[in-house]
This record gives structure tokens, C-alpha cells and sequence, in this order.
């Protein structure tokens, strides 16, 4: 009897997925693990990999948190259990897309142990699970917005946490900066679509109205929209004493500058937040981003301890500038509880190869518990907020951005 | 009769018309709400037209060289948005050392006009290479492979710009005489937006004028009737077609250089969008048809400016102004249903094709 080849084929290509478990439950030398184990040779690198926006008009934001990254692997030597550690990574492009694409492109490498990302929120919506998936687990050092660890999130994101704080706290301390300080009672406020910018001027619309305040407006623009002024000629008809855009650097570039030149505005205080507390946000908005406020983790002395200190002297040593963004901390801490969790779990053959189980370092890295790092005290819930989360409010008093030196120029002014 | 009554009425035209009168509900109900909602006060009103009449001229000034290719060899030269952005993109250096030397407060006029000249330069030079290169070699081949060409040619030029100046975008610096607003016949406008509008309404004129009256002009209306005939009539058809590429260039590199004063952030990826509006605005007007490309130009701005308070505010919709790409591309669908020559488009689409 002839089977006609054509038949195999498509038996093969529909039966196929079945044949194949999704996260095969494995026992590699002496390690077993219901997702999966990583071997490393002896003296082979241990891979980790970071996924963030190191391109295009955010890249600031990814450059600095992939060099608080490489700070803590320099710290350790560049070594773990006697593997060199090899930092590999993706682009980002601060959009679902490009968080898709790099995820995508991680999850193929079944060398990594774990990874650091992504830097916006809108990248680890659909990034975090296509890692999971393929049982890596990540730490965000920067995505705030508060769905990503919300109690229905769903099990898809098991493998994610973060250091950065949740926006719940930010937009609590940026409303009532605003209620408390500048005693403004009216606020509009903008966001970009993105899931950080949406849950962000919600959480302060929501604090702002409890406070007492009014919000005139709640309004939206698109990520690349350029002219605003339509925009903010509509937000100028309610008459707001503040607006609060915590978007994104090109986007509030545009805001920045035109909400000077929209009659009504001018008096109108302006706030932004961390995703553009940048020198390249200087850039972008000119002389109008002068005066402006920005919501932003706290990295004062008074905040962090000496710790901080030395690791900006190691910064500017390696890379002979300032930050460039507000979350190279997390980062470093980020890389410091991949590292100690690893420890904690990985496992030596006689040989000296190490084996590393995929589900036992996740719940390593959800047991952490008052784990000592540049940021605060961090302690992990079940849903991966991780952060000890400490809110400051900065202003510009300078648009240079060879003038950057967040604390000074943008002066902390708030708590 | 009867039946041809019934021929004429099928249940697609009908499906049509109920979904013009659907349309036309929605909008007259949008703009009854916000009218009556009465929010804004005629002088701000004023604002959004102006707003949208500056944003709209940019469009138009990009809309001129998809019109003007389109009309004398009937392909979509797709790259022309990134003609858009080196213009603008090189303009950027020569602004930043203006800037830097003092020179652009100084002599404000004259520095910008350098400007505004290095940025015309370099478009019409990367048009014309791009003609030469990409697009003369495929003249004789399907319509479908030059616009490939022309989409290949876009990544290149988008892809040179980043690996030469990098992927982050670069601000122009202020000049000080721009700075403020004017105010005309009581209405207080911004200076650049003036600038705006005055500049690209002398170069459209002068576009028309130089299409309808000059010589060259003529033979480039010749060649885009038919070529073969203006080629027997002793026209040369390759200095036609360049001189479309050079004017159609040299108008985006002037749109970059007033996007530019008006935005001032430049990047290697700006020319996508107002490449993607200003297609859109040339459709809008009928692609092929000069005055066409500007009224479609200035009308998609105004929409944009206008449209989410006038239509959609007034639906109840909340923070309309995201939803002002839907609304220039919902037009776009529109009128390629109800009039696909466009709002000017001569009824000869069919003919050239």
C-alpha cells in the first residue's frame, strides 16, 4: 500500500505541536526541574541576557539600566560560580512591537539563565510571557506601570518581577506634590496610549480628585504624533493650573515646547515624570523644559546611603559621564538578585559543569526577602513587585544637557 | 424602464448610499453636540484652523512630489518621504552651527535662507540620484517594480541616515527673531507658523506658475499626457521626468526645513509619517493634479486640527486627539469609495492607466 507523501506531511505538520510539550518537565545531571534545566560547561560563559531600548529617542533610558547591568557584573569580577558571565541583548524600541520582536528573539536562545527587562511597560506586556514560555524568567528595571504586577495578571507572567517601584506610588507622590506644595487645584492630564503613561496619569487623576482637586481633562495623544498644539489648545479651554504628561522623551519634547505657545498655557506649570528624565529630554524640549517639574525615583544621598555614591564613582569612571536616566540603580540591583538567586540554586556536577533549574530559580527569585541593594531594602511579593519603592520630584533649572546632574540640575525639590 | 431601474439600483449601491447617510449622520450629530456644548470660543476656533492650515501646508508642499512623479510616470515614488528628511536632517547641521558660531541671532534672515537652501540641495540631490539609480533602470519594466525599487530605496536612505548620525534624533536650535507670535488683522499668530504659511503659499504659486506657464512646464504636461506622442513632438522625455523629480524634491526639502523650525526635533525615521499624510493628502486632492495636492495638503490639516473637537467631542468620545490619525485615514477611505479620482481628479484616471 502507497501512502501518499503529501498526506505524511501534513500529519506530521498537524499532529506536530502535540508531540511536542511546551515546557518539557527535565532531569539534566543532578538537577530536575518541571520546566527546565540549563547546563553550563566547565569554564563555559553563563549567559544572561538584557532586553531594552538601546536605540532611538529613548535609548538614554536603556543605555543607563544596561550599564547598571554591566557595573554589577563588573563588581563580581565578571564571574559567577567560576563561569564568566556573558551579557547578551536585544533592542527594544520602547513599543509592543520591538518588545515582542527582542522577546521572541531571546526565547530561541535556550542558553540564557535569565534576563533584565524590558525598560517600558508596553514592551513587557506581550515580552514577559513569550519569555516565560520559554522558561526564562525576567527582572524589569524600569517598567512601572501597575498591571505588570497586578493580582490579575494571570500565570503567562509567573516569570516576571521588577525593581522599579509600581506607579501607584509615583502618581500618589506626583498628585500631591501638586495639591500639597504648588497648591494647584486644577490639573489636566496626557498620556500616549502606552500602558505606563495610561495607568501613570490615572493613578495621579484618581489621588488628585481624592485630594480635593479637579482634573479638567484627561487627554491622549499618539506615541509619534508631532503637533500638539490642537491638543493643547482643547486642554487650555478647561483652564488647568498643572499638566502632568508622563510619556515619553520625543513625544514630550513636542508637548514641552508648544505648551508655551499655546495661548491660555503659558502660566500653566508642567509636569512630567521618569520615562523622560533624561539629558536627551533637554534636548528634545529646548529652553521651555526649564522650570519644568518631573516625578522620578528618588537618588538623593539622603535616600540610597553611601552605596550609591561609590557606584556613581564607578560610573563616571567607566563611562565619563552622569546617568542618563533615573534607573540604573534598579538595574544593578536587578543583576545582584539574578546573581545571588543563581547561587542559591545552581547545582555542581563532579565534572564542574553547573545545572540551574529554570522553576527553582523563578521561586528563588520571588522568595527574595529583605535583599540589601542600592535601592532600599528589597522584598519580593507574589505578583513580582519587588521595589522599595522611594519617589522624589525634580526641577529643571537648566536645559543644557552638559549641565545634567539630577539632585542639583534638576533640583530635587520634593520630599 | 422597470428594468433598468432595477439594473441600476444593485444592493451594492444601495449598502453605499446607507453607509454615506450614515456618515454624514454621525458627523452632523458630532458636530451638533460640540457646537451646542458651546466649550469653545470663536477665537479659539480661529487657533485650531490655523493650526491645522500650518500643518497642512507642510503636507502639501510633500504632497507636490508624489503628485508631480505620479503624473508624468504613474508610480508612487515611496521614498519621498525620506527625501523629506535628508533635507531636513542636513539642514540640521548647518542650523546647529549657525547656532552655535551666534550667527543665527545675528542675521537671522540670511542664516535661515542658507538653511533653507542646504536643505533643498541636499533633497533634490538625493532625488535625482535616486531617479538616476533606482528608478530610470526599471522605466521599461512592470508598474509593480519600481515601487518596490522606490520602498527599497526608502529603507536605504532611512538606514544611511542611522548608521551615519546615529539613531537618536538631533533639535534645531531656536532663532530668537521666531520666537513669539505676530498679530495680523487681530489674530494673534505664532511666527513660525506664519513663516509657514506664507513660504509654502509663495512656493505654490510659484510651482503653478512655473508648471503652466514656462516652456519646460509644458513639456513636463506633455510628457505626462502622453509620453510617446511628446516624444514624436521632439520633447525630451528623461529631462522631463528629472526636472519633475528635482521640483517635487526640492518643494519636500523645503517642507523639511519648515517642519524643522516649527518641531525642531529631526531623527532618521521623521520622513515616515508626514510621507504617509502627505500620500494621503495627494490621493485626497487626486493624485496627478498639482492644485489638487495642495488643497488635499491644507484640507488633511485642517482636518486633523479640527476634526477630533468638531466630530468626535461631540460624540462623547474622550481624548479625541488620539484619535487624529483615524480620522485623516477614515477621509482617505472615504474618498476612495465615493470618488476615487479624488476631490480635483480629472475623470481620466482610467484613460492614463
Amino acid at each position: 500500500m502507497r501512502i501518499p507523501i503529501a498526506l505524511v506531511v501534513a500529519l506530521i505538520i498537524a499532529g506536530g505541536p502535540y508531540f511536542v510539550p511546551a515546557a518539557p518537565a527535565a532531569t539534566v545531571g543532578p538537577v530536575t526541574d518541571p520546566v527546565g534545566v540549563v547546563k553550563i560547561a566547565k569554564g563555559a560563559p553563563l549567559t544572561i541576557a538584557y532586553w531594552m531600548v538601546v536605540a532611538g529617542p529613548d535609548a538614554s533610558l536603556g543605555t543607563d539600566t544596561k550599564r547598571g547591568v554591566e557595573i554589577a557584573i563588573d563588581d563580581r569580577g565578571g564571574k559567577l560560580l567560576g563561569h564568566p558571565i556573558k551579557l547578551i541583548g536585544e533592542d527594544t524600541g520602547c513599543n509592543a512591537e520591538g518588545g515582542q520582536t527582542a522577546a521572541t528573539k531571546l526565547a530561541a536562545n535556550k542558553a540564557i539563565v535569565a534576563a533584565i527587562g524590558s525598560n517600558c511597560s508596553s514592551e513587557a506586556v506581550p515580552g514577559a510571557p513569550i519569555l516565560w514560555k520559554a522558561g526564562i524568567v525576567t527582572v524589569s528595571p524600569s517598567n512601572t506601570a501597575p498591571k505588570l504586577t497586578a493580582a490579575d495578571r494571570g500565570p503567562t507572567y509567573d516569570g516576571y518581577l521588577r525593581t522599579a517601584h509600581n506607579d501607584k506610588v509615583q502618581g500618589r507622590v506626583a498628585a500631591e506634590f501638586a495639591w500639597k506644595v504648588l497648591k494647584v487645584k486644577k490639573a489636566a492630564t496626557i498620556h500616549d496610549g502606552s500602558p505606563y503613561a495610561e495607568g501613570l496619569q490615572g493613578v495621579f487623576a484618581e489621588v488628585f480628585k481624592k485630594l480635593g482637586g479637579t482634573i479638567t481633562a484627561q487627554e491622549a495623544i499618539g506615541p509619534t504624533d508631532t503637533d500638539m498644539r490642537p491638543m493643547l489648545t482643547k486642554i487650555a479651554a478647561g483652564k488647568p493650573e498643572l499638566i502632568y504628561y508622563p510619556i515619553f522623551i520625543a513625544a514630550g519634547g513636542f508637548i514641552t515646547r508648544q505648551a508655551k505657545e499655546v495661548s491660555g498655557l503659558p502660566q500653566a506649570k508642567l509636569m512630567g515624570a521618569d520615562g523622560m528624565f533624561s539629558p536627551d529630554f533637554m534636548k528634545a524640549a529646548g529652553e521651555s523644559a526649564v522650570g519644568m517639574y518631573h516625578s522620578s525615583p528618588d537618588l538623593s544621598p539622603e535616600a540610597l546611603g553611601p552605596a550609591y555614591k561609590t557606584f556613581l564613582d564607578k560610573h563616571q569612571k567607566k563611562y565619563g559621564e552622569k546617568p542618563l536616566a533615573p534607573f540604573h540603580p534598579h538595574a544593578y540591583d536587578a543583576a545582584k538578585m539574578i546573581f545571588a538567586a543563581v547561587e542559591k540554586v545552581a547545582k555542581k556536577d563532579a565534572a564542574g559543569n553547573t545545572y540551574i533549574g529554570r522553576k527553582a530559580l523563578r521561586d528563588a527569585l520571588f522568595a527574595t526577602k529583605n535583599f540589601k541593594g542600592l535601592t532600599g531594602t528589597l522584598t519580593c511579593d507574589k505578583y513580582g513587585d519587588c521595589a522599595d519603592p522611594k519617589i522624589a520630584v525634580y526641577q529643571t533649572l537648566s536645559a543644557d544637557p552638559a549641565k545634567w546632574d539630577p539632585g542639583k540640575n534638576p533640583k530635587k525639590v520634593y520630599p | 424602464m422597470q428594468r433598468s431601474l432595477m439594473r441600476r439600483f444593485s444592493v451594492v449601491d444601495l449598502y453605499l448610499w446607507a453607509f454615506r447617510i450614515v456618515v454624514l449622520m454621525v458627523v452632523v450629530w458630532g458636530m451638533i453636540g460640540t457646537i451646542m456644548a458651546r466649550r469653545y470660543p470663536g477665537d479659539v476656533w480661529i487657533d485650531f484652523v490655523v493650526f491645522g492650515m500650518s500643518q497642512g501646508s507642510i503636507y502639501a508642499l510633500i504632497a507636490l512630489g508624489y503628485t508631480m512623479v505620479y503624473g508624468i510616470l504613474r508610480m508612487i515614488n515611496f521614498a519621498h518621504g525620506e527625501v523629506f528628511m535628508s533635507g531636513a536632517y542636513t539642514g540640521y547641521f548647518v542650523a546647529a552651527a549657525f547656532g552655535r558660531s551666534g550667527y543665527l541671532d545675528r542675521n537671522p534672515v540670511v542664516s535661515l535662507l542658507v538653511v533653507l537652501a542646504v536643505a533643498m540641495i541636499t533633497s533634490t540631490a538625493i532625488a535625482l540620484l535616486l531617479e538616476r539609480v533606482a528608478y530610470r533602470p526599471l522605466r521599461r519594466s512592470p508598474r509593480l517594480v519600481p515601487l518596490i525599487a522606490a520602498i527599497g530605496a526608502s529603507f536605504f536612505l532611512q538606514y544611511t541616515f542611522r548608521g551615519f548620525f546615529g539613531s537618536g534624533f538631533q533639535a534645531y536650535p531656536e532663532a530668537q527673531m521666531l520666537k513669539g507670535t505676530w498679530v495680523i488683522a487681530g489674530i494673534g499668530i505664532l511666527r513660525t507658523q506664519a513663516v509657514v504659511l506664507v513660504a509654502s503659499v509663495l512656493m505654490m504659486l510659484g510651482l503653478y506658475a512655473f508648471v503652466m506657464r514656462t516652456k519646460t512646464g509644458t513639456a513636463m504636461r506633455a510628457v505626462s499626457e502622453d509620453r510617446e506622442a511628446a516624444a514624436l513632438m521632439g520633447i525630451d522625455v528623461d529631462r522631463a521626468i528629472v526636472i519633475a523629480f528635482a521640483v517635487g524634491a526640492s518643494m519636500a526639502g523645503a517642507a523639511g526645513f519648515l517642519y524643522a523650525i516649527v518641531f525642531k526635533q529631526v531623527h532618521f525615521f521623521m520622513g515616515f509619517v508626514p510621507g504617509i499624510k502627505a500620500f494621503t493628502a495627494a490621493v485626497l486632492g487626486g493624485i496627478g493634479n498639482i492644485p489638487g495636492a495642495m488643497l488635499g495638503g491644507l484640507f488633511l490639516g485642517l482636518f486633523e486640527s479640527v476634526g477630533p473637537i468638531l466630530f468626535l467631542e461631540g460624540l462623547g468620545i474622550v481624548a479625541p486627539y488620539q484619535l487624529k490619525d483615524v480620522i485623516a485615514f477614515t477621509m482617505l477611505v472615504m474618498v476612495l469609495i465615493f470618488r476615487p479620482s479624488g476631490i480635483m481628479g480629472e475623470r481620466l484616471v482610467a484613460k492614463k492607466a
